[in-house]
C-alpha cells in the first residue's frame, strides 16, 4: 500500500494520545510539559502532510510550513516561561509536583 | 543532491519510501512511549530527543526540508537542552526514583481511557475523511525561498509579531528565574 496522507496523519494521532495521557495522569511538572511539546509536535505533523498531500496548483501547499513555523516559536517561547516558573517553585516548595502545588505564594 | 531529487527517487521506488516512513513512525511512537512511561526523568528527556530525531525525519520525508532542520536546531538543540536544565535543576540528586510517577492508579485508568479515546476516535477520523488529496507532479528543489516570499509579504505582521513574542517570552523568563535574595 501507498504511503499517503492518512499514514502521517495516523502517526500524529497517536503522538497525540501520548500527549494527552503524559498530561493527564504525570506527576511531575517537567512530564507535563513533554506532554505539551509531543502534542505541539503531533500537530506540526498535520501541518506537513496536509501541505505536502493537498497541493495548491500542482504545488506544495506552503502556506502549512509558515504555520509549522509559528508554532514551533511559540514552543520556545512557552517551554523558556515554564521553566523558569517551574525553578521558582522549585525554590519555593523543593519539589514540582503538579498535585501538590496549591498555592501561588508560600 | 537536492532532498527534492532524491525524494523524487524515492517516490519512483515505493518500496524503499515505505520502508523509511515505518521505520521513522516506529522510532516515533516507540521514544513517544518510552517518554511518557519511563519511570526516570532523565529516561524520558532522552527518549524525547529521539522523537524529536524521528519526526525531523518525518518532515524530511514530507519534502518539508527547511522545517526539518529547524526542528533539530530548535527542538532538539534549544527545547530539549532546557527541559534537561530543568530536570537537573528541579531534582535532589539523591533522590533515586527522581519519581515521575503517576498520582494514582484510577487517574492513571482514567488518563488511559481518554487519550486511548482521543487517538482511536482521531484515527478514525483521519482514516475515513475524504481529504480531497492533489498529488504534486513534482517536487520544488527547495521550500526555502517560497518560506521566506510568504513571511516577508503576507505573514509580515505575524511575524513581527512572533519576533517581539519570543524576545518579551525570554527576558521574562529570565526575569522569573532569577534568584532573589
Amino acid at each position: 500500500m501507498e504511503i499517503g496522507l492518512t499514514h502521517f496523519l495516523v502517526v500524529s494521532a497517536i503522538l497525540f494520545a501520548f500527549g494527552i495521557f503524559a498530561v493527564l495522569t504525570r506527576k511531575n511538572a517537567i512530564l507535563v510539559l513533554m506532554g505539551l511539546e509531543l502534542i505541539l509536535n503531533s500537530a506540526n505533523i498535520n501541518f506537513i502532510a496536509f501541505s505536502r498531500f493537498c497541493a495548491s496548483y500542482g504545488n506544495i501547499n506552503i502556506e502549512g510550513h509558515v504555520a509549522t513555523i509559528f508554532v514551533i516559536v511559540l514552543a520556545a517561547a512557552e517551554v523558556a516561561v515554564a521553566l523558569a516558573i517551574f525553578l521558582n517553585i522549585y525554590q519555593n516548595f523543593k519539589h514540582v509536583e503538579v498535585e501538590e502545588i496549591k498555592d501561588l505564594k508560600e | 543532491m537536492a532532498l527534492s531529487e532524491l525524494l523524487n527517487n524515492l517516490q519512483n521506488s515505493i518500496d524503499f519510501y515505505a520502508i523509511v516512513f515505518y521505520i521513522l513512525a516506529a522510532l516515533v511512537v516507540g521514544a513517544g512511549l518510552i517518554t511518557i512511561l519511563s519511570r526516570k526523568l532523565m529516561h524520558s528527556a532522552v527518549a524525547l530527543l529521539f522523537a524529536f530525531f524521528g519526526v525531523a525525519g518525518l518532515y524530511a520525508l514530507l519534502a518539508a526540508d527547511f522545517i526539518a532542520v529547524t526542528q533539530i536546531m530548535v527542538y532538539i538543540g534549544g527545547i530539549l537542552t532546557l527541559i534537561i536544565f530543568g530536570v537537573m535543576l528541579t531534582s535532589k540528586i539523591n533522590n533515586v526514583k527522581m519519581t515521575a510517577l503517576s498520582i494514582d492508579s484510577t487517574t492513571t485508568a482514567i488518563g488511559a481511557i481518554i487519550s486511548v479515546i482521543c487517538g482511536v476516535g482521531l484515527s478514525v477520523l483521519y482514516i475515513f475523511t475524504d481529504w480531497n488529496e492533489k498529488p504534486i507532479d513534482t517536487l520544488p528543489v527547495t521550500t526555502l525561498q517560497d518560506i521566506g516570499n510568504l513571511l516577508f509579504t503576507n505573514y509580515l505582521i505575524g511575524f513581527i509579531a512572533a519576533a517581539i513574542l519570543l524576545l518579551v517570552a525570554f527576558i521574562g523568563a529570565a526575569l522569573i528565574a532569577r534568584r532573589k535574595n
